[in-house]
């Protein structure tokens, strides 16, 4: 390899580092922020600006606050609720969707994609009158251990109102890897015994793992991120979910402390960068959309 | 078992695939679908499976119409073109997985996967998975696993077109040995008739959907009922020239510009008098010699065993098989024979056969 080669070859890595910087120095500043009283620029600073002042104080939430894991606990029970929801019924649509002529099909699947650009804010209030009319039903409203019910105020209602608004994008990529799969397989097992189901859950579950997989980590990482819908329909913000907790430390009342602000945030990032760091293979298996091996 | 399709029919919105079949398959036999594609091969054979649901039209296994009987309730194996192995599971999961559904013993199961496996050589392969195999091994695992299942019906879609040549002549061998051995009545989808012929007991020609013949071979090469067939059966192709046949008191001549032959009378008077006819003759029912049809060296291919010549006689372009020693060059004059008791004769009309219609 001459050096000019060598010199095209380094380019692109150049440019990828280049713009990473900013994105990369933003996370160093959070990780270095939390451990410290204050920081000028990179730099944790103590009070009288010299170079020190190192602490765990950011952190002591963990141990002092108990909402901190009760928290935590509600926003994994409802990523566990949006994930178990989106894929289970994804896929049971998008299956149909892919395989079965059915009167309405096209309307539907065009109906779902024109829901899927709909933002979820204009549908708030909407929600609300239906959340609050689950509530007034027995048991299913507010009476179920754990998830606490499917009304208004409860941990299960906020995971059914993210399961309908994550299902038209869930339905669309489960039949694009349906679609992927080949008939020719689909009509083996049938000759071979299954009955439609069973091809779906033998063969054609199986044979689209990639696709389930990159769903799942997506519809988790949604619903541990999420802010907006659990901050509407849970009052208490303290325990509600993680991004909810976050907010409230901004309160209008105290000044903001950012340094813990920092604390929490890099708390919540921990598992999904760990998520992303064992996962991203099948991640990107999303955009390019089909099953891999096979034969 | 024997397989009956009765008027069969399927209409994919206004396509026609498949147009009125008719056609019976006794007990043991090994019938081919042969067709161009696009013909309604595949959707034929579908509908046996039970795959697609006939537009009209029953399908008969023995006695029985099975039209509402599901694919898994029919008792058949099937081989595709894709070889359709489950890429999740291991060779021997796959051999195994039809009688798993159908609740067979373990003991038996493995006993005849394993007896599968040797008889097609992959009892090596059990724990690789399809993706790990090569495209031949793919194939023969799916052979496996239409057979180890024992059905009274074995239907091939043109297994053998993504193996190379080598491999599928011997495969060919195999799959006809198997079934002749076992005795499985089976149908046969492919387009190359070369396969068809070397294969099949009888052949289903169908075109546009429709069943043009089903006959054995040889009666498809030596008495083509309609042009189609013709043209479509044998390889290299039937020549095909325009005539017309003159009787001149007991002789019968076929003329064109440049092209005069004596005909036989057998053949001859049903094509006389008729106006333009399609004469057919077979390129390897031609031959040179120093009596017969003046013409000239147009293309020369050596094919190895032979050399094709395309010959100009005046106006008309004849193929013939030549012998490579004669060394034949382009531009060379030469003169034909035909062997008058192999020419067929066609109406350009109706495309049906004037000998064997
Ligand atoms: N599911 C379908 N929907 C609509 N049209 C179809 C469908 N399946 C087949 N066809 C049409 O029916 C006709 C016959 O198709 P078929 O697959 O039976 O052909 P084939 O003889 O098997 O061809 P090949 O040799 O290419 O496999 C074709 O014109 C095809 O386009
Ligand atoms: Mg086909």
């Amino acid at each position: 390899m001459t050096w000019k080669q060598r010199l095209g070859s380094a380019i692109p890595y150049i440019l990828l580092t280049i713009l990473t910087i900013p994105v990369f120095v933003g996370y160093l500043w959070i990780i270095i922020s939390t451990f410290s009283g204050r920081t000028y620029g990179l730099v944790p600073v103590d009070s009288q600006g010299n170079f020190g002042g190192l602490t765990l104080e950011n952190w002591s939430f963990l141990w002092e606050d108990p909402n901190i894991w009760f928290v935590t606990l509600n926003t994994l029970l409802l990523s566990v609720l949006l994930t178990v929801g989106v894929v289970i019924i994804s896929a049971l649509a998008g299956y149909a969707l892919s395989r079965i002529s059915f009167p309405g099909r096209k309307t539907f699947l065009a109906g779902t994609l024109i829901l899927h650009a709909f933002p979820s804010v204009t549908l708030l209030i909407s929600i609300y009158f239906v959340l609050r009319w689950i509530s007034n039903l027995p048991v299913l409203g507010k009476g179920l251990p754990i998830i606490g019910g499917f009304g208004y105020n409860t941990v299960g209602g906020v995971a059914l109102v993210m399961v309908s608004l994550s299902l038209p994008l869930g339905i669309w990529l489960m039949k694009g890897f349906f679609d992927n799969v080949s008939w020719d397989m689909e009509r083996a097992a049938l000759i071979d015994g299954c009955s439609r189901l069973r091809v779906w859950w033998e063969i054609m579950l199986p044979s689209i793992k990639p696709g389930i997989a990159a769903l799942s980590i997506f519809t988790f990482i949604t619903g541990w991120g999420a802010f907006l819908i659990p901050y509407t329909f849970i009052t208490d913000q303290e325990k509600s979910t993680l991004a909810a907790y976050l907010n409230s430390l901004m309160g209008e009342t105290a000044p903001v402390n950012y340094s813990r602000v920092a604390a929490v945030g890099l708390f919540q990032l921990i598992p999904v960068l760990f998520f992303f760091i064992f996962t991203q293979e099948y991640l990107l298996s999303i955009f390019s959309g089909g099953s891999k091996g096979g034969t | 078992m024997k397989v009956l399709l009765e008027n069969l029919s399927k209409h994919f919105g206004s396509v026609v695939a498949v147009d009125g079949v008719t056609l019976d398959i006794r007990d043991s036999e090994f019938v081919a679908f042969l067709g161009p594609s696009g013909c309604g091969k595949t959707t034929t054979l579908l509908m046996v499976a039970g795959i697609y649901k006939p537009t009209t039209g029953i399908v008969k296994f023995d006695e029985r119409v099975v039209n509402h009987l599901a694919p898994r309730d029919r008792k058949i194996g099937m081989v595709f073109q894709s070889y359709a192995l489950y890429p999740h599971m291991t060779v021997y999961q796959n051999l195994t997985f039809p009688m798993r559904l159908s609740k067979v013993p373990k003991s038996e199961m493995e006993a005849r996967a394993k007896e599968a496996a040797d008889i097609l050589g992959i009892g090596a392969l059990m724990d690789r998975r399809p993706g790990q195999l090569s495209g031949g091994q793919q194939q023969r695992v799916a052979l496996g696993r239409a057979l180890a299942k024992q059905p009274d019906l074995l239907l091939f879609d043109e297994p053998l077109s993504n193996l190379d040549a080598r491999l599928r002549l011997s495969m060919r061998g195999e799959i006809k040995r198997l079934q002749m051995e076992l005795g499985i009545t089976s149908i046969y989808v492919t387009h190359d008739q070369v396969e068809a012929m070397t294969m099949a007991d009888r052949i289903a020609v169908i075109r546009e959907g429709k069943l043009q013949a089903y006959a054995t071979s040889d009666e498809l090469y030596d008495q083509p009922r309609t042009l189609f067939i013709a043209g479509f059966v044998g390889n290299p192709p039937m020549n095909l020239i325009e005539v017309e046949v003159l009787q001149e008191g007991d002789s019968y001549r076929a003329r064109r510009n440049g092209f005069d032959l004596q005909l036989s009378e057998a053949r001859g008077h049903k094509a006389a008098g008729r106006g333009k006819v399609i004469l057919g003759i077979r390129p390897e029912d031609v031959s040179i010699g120093d009596r017969g049809l003046r013409g000239e060296v147009y293309v020369v291919e050596p094919l190895g065993r032979d050399d094709l010549l395309d010959v100009h006689v005046g106006d008309a372009s004849v193929h013939v098989l030549a012998d490579p020693s004669l060394h034949l060059k382009i531009g060379d004059q030469v003169q034909l024979g035909l062997n008058v008791d192999k020419v067929q004769f066609f109406d350009p009309e109706s495309e049906q056969s004037l000998l064997w219609a």
